[in-house]
């Protein structure tokens, strides 16, 4: 009976918010800057949550917590440091710099705003091609989430791959109806549900073990190693180059960039980036030293699942484990559906108009949006099936791929003697490079290139170096091409 | 250019704040207070400064006068109704402008 109350509540809240965003839906206008931007018109709140949401995924809620379980609660401060400091320096720098420049010239995509600026329809198209390659491993990655939340919710009655393809049809649905405003709703409506949720999880869990003092307790006498900074996993050079990788990567995801362009105002940016360090920490502190206390408890965790569910399947009842579990299978939906959302945008305006057919309708160019995010998902699906590594190095290879774009696109924000083949080179080599090493890792036939440099940094933060260099050096000795306009980027008001 | 030379300051404080996020210097520390590992105290209070810096130089101005503008004014009005400060900032205003005309009154703030 209990598993059937779970699905019930799993499936429940999963059209609850689907519901929300046909509603969304029907307030909506029909321009492609509505449907991608919301007008432009996202106030505070919204902006915060619907960019906190994107970052709740799988590698958050699963990754994070399993990450801790296994290797000790140090993941809290690789986390909290890139996404609570470092990203919101990088809000400032890159995000509200974009935004100024998008508000005056109408840009939507980050590929429009480059390939504007360097007159260039192949620059736009490489922006655009990397964004969604990267993106793939991205959207897999929550299917594998909610593939294994499912599996351990349910003790593997639902198997790894119904979970997987429950997920992956809500997605679907969810974008085709709903647009960013929809997007933009829930992942308000989400984030607030789970930061409360995570809390009250704590909380029951705590109390459950005697307190916080005796969990700690707990998870020391079975791990003592965990008490002290450091050490294990957690070298000096995996803290620095993960930190560094994944803040870039995520002010590169297509569905992180765009916000960048739909805040209503600068005071909407403003209040978000003082906001951010808090909220971030309300988040990963409990579901983070949830993981880690876990350690210290004689729950078996099964191999092939996550631990939070476990967990609060031991020590919560069913349905609040069940509503926990939906949370953040909502979460990582809205997350999916922000990236599918932001991905066919890239692919529709940057590839597609420029590329194939300049005067598509409005109206075929919602349909190849539409059956372009089915396709993706479709294949994200198949490709998750094979679960080709542990939802922290999957989330981490699309974080890195996305970081290497990072180093390029603030060459091009703040330096005017930028030229277009300082960007291509600076994009397309180091991205060709680290494709070869993640497919070296993959595919068994090519033998496996190194993801350590120099003694344990990571491959990813070689390449961003070598992003930087190459555009700055390639622009040095590059003259601007005619069709370049550096103007297009001054935002110095008077 | 209205960059004043004390926000320069900012630029080392930011460093610092992402640099120490990480409590190095409780490196290897095995030591619980309250409940939890001390660096994760660190960390916790680490965060909460970053939160009050980030809100003063928002404050401040340095927010706007980093980016070569007008401190106190805002490309596009809708947050306050009143364009009166934005008035000061023409290319904002041309800016808001040339995009959709009802947009700074309209108060759709979803």
């Amino acid at each position: 009976m209990t598993l059937g109350l779970s699905l019930g509540v799993v499936v429940g809240y999963l059209v609850v918010a689907l519901a929300l965003g046909l509603v969304a839906y029907r307030v909506s206008e029909t321009t492609a800057e509505d449907y991608y931007l919301a007008n432009r018109s996202i106030g505070t709140l919204v902006l915060l949550f619907t960019t906190f949401a994107t970052l709740l995924s799988a590698f958050t809620f699963f990754g994070g917590p399993n990450l801790a379980y296994r290797a000790g609660p140090e993941w809290l401060i690789v986390m909290g440091t890139l996404d609570g400091v470092l990203f919101a320096v990088l809000w400032y720098v890159i995000g509200y710099k974009q935004w100024l420049i998008g508000a005056r010239n109408g840009y939507v995509t980050l590929g429009e705003m480059l390939g504007d600026r360097f007159g260039s329809t192949g620059l736009r198209a490489l922006i655009a091609g990397v964004s969604l390659l990267w993106l793939f491993p991205y959207v897999m990655l929550q299917q594998m989430g909610a593939g294994e939340a499912l599996v351990g919710l349910t003790d593997g009655v639902v198997p790894y791959w119904g979970g997987a393809a429950l997920i992956t049809g809500f997605m679907i649905l969810y974008v085709a109806v709903a647009g960013l405003r929809g997007v933009a709703w829930t992942d308000t409506l989400q984030g607030l549900f789970m930061l409360s949720v995570v809390w009250v999880a704590a909380a029951w869990v705590v109390s459950a073990l005697g307190g916080v003092g005796a969990a700690t307790e707990g998870m020391l006498a079975a791990r003592p190693e965990f008490g002290g900074f450091g050490g294990g996993a957690y070298t000096p050079e995996f803290i620095v180059s993960t930190a560094i990788t994944i803040a870039f990567g995520v002010t590169m995801f297509p569905q992180i960039n765009q916000r960048f362009f739909v805040a209503k105002s600068a005071a909407t940016l403003k209040r978000s980036f003082a906001l951010w360090p808090v909220l971030v920490l309300l988040l990963f502190l409990p579901a983070f030293m949830l993981g880690a206390w876990a350690a210290g408890t004689p729950v078996e965790v099964p191999t092939d699942a996550n631990v939070l569910p476990v967990v609060l399947g031991e020590y919560t009842p069913a349905w609040f484990a069940a509503l926990v579990v939906a949370g953040a299978m909502a979460a990582m939906m809205s997350s999916s559906d922000s990236m599918l959302l932001s991905g066919s945008s890239y692919f529709t305006r940057d590839l597609y108009r420029p590329l194939v057919d300049a005067d598509a309708s409005e109206r075929r160019e919602a349909w190849i949006a539409r059956i372009g995010v089915a396709a993706f998902a479709t294949l994200a699906f198949a490709a998750s099936l094979f679960r080709p590594g542990t939802l922290i190095e999957v989330g981490d290879t699309a974080f890195s791929g996305f970081a290497l774009l990072a180093l390029p696109v603030i060459c091009a924000l703040y330096w005017p003697r930028t030229t277009r083949t300082g960007m291509i080179a600076g994009v397309a080599v180091p991205q060709a490079a680290y494709l070869l090493v993640v497919l070296s890792a993959v595919v068994g036939a090519v033998p496996t290139l190194p993801k350590t440099v120099l003694g344990g940094w990571d491959v990813a933060l070689g390449l961003m170096a070598l992003s930087g260099a190459l555009t700055v050096g390639v622009s040095l000795l590059t003259a601007p091409t005619e069709e370049g306009d550096a103007s297009r980027f001054a935002v110095a008001g008077d | 250019m209205t960059r004043l030379r004390s926000d320069l300051v900012w630029i080392p404080t930011f460093a610092i704040l992402v640099a120490f996020a990480v409590p190095w210097p409780l490196w290897g520390v095995d030591r619980v207070a309250a409940g939890l590992p001390v660096w994760i105290w660190w960390h916790v209070a680490w965060l909460g400064l970053c939160a009050g810096l980030f809100a003063l130089f928002v404050r401040s101005g340095a927010w706007e006068r980093g980016m070569g503008r007008r401190a106190g004014t805002d490309a596009v009005a809708a947050d306050s109704a009143a364009a009166d400060t934005v008035a000061t900032d023409s290319a904002a205003v041309d800016g808001a402008t040339s995009r959709d005309p009802s947009e700074p009154t309209g108060g759709d703030r979803r």
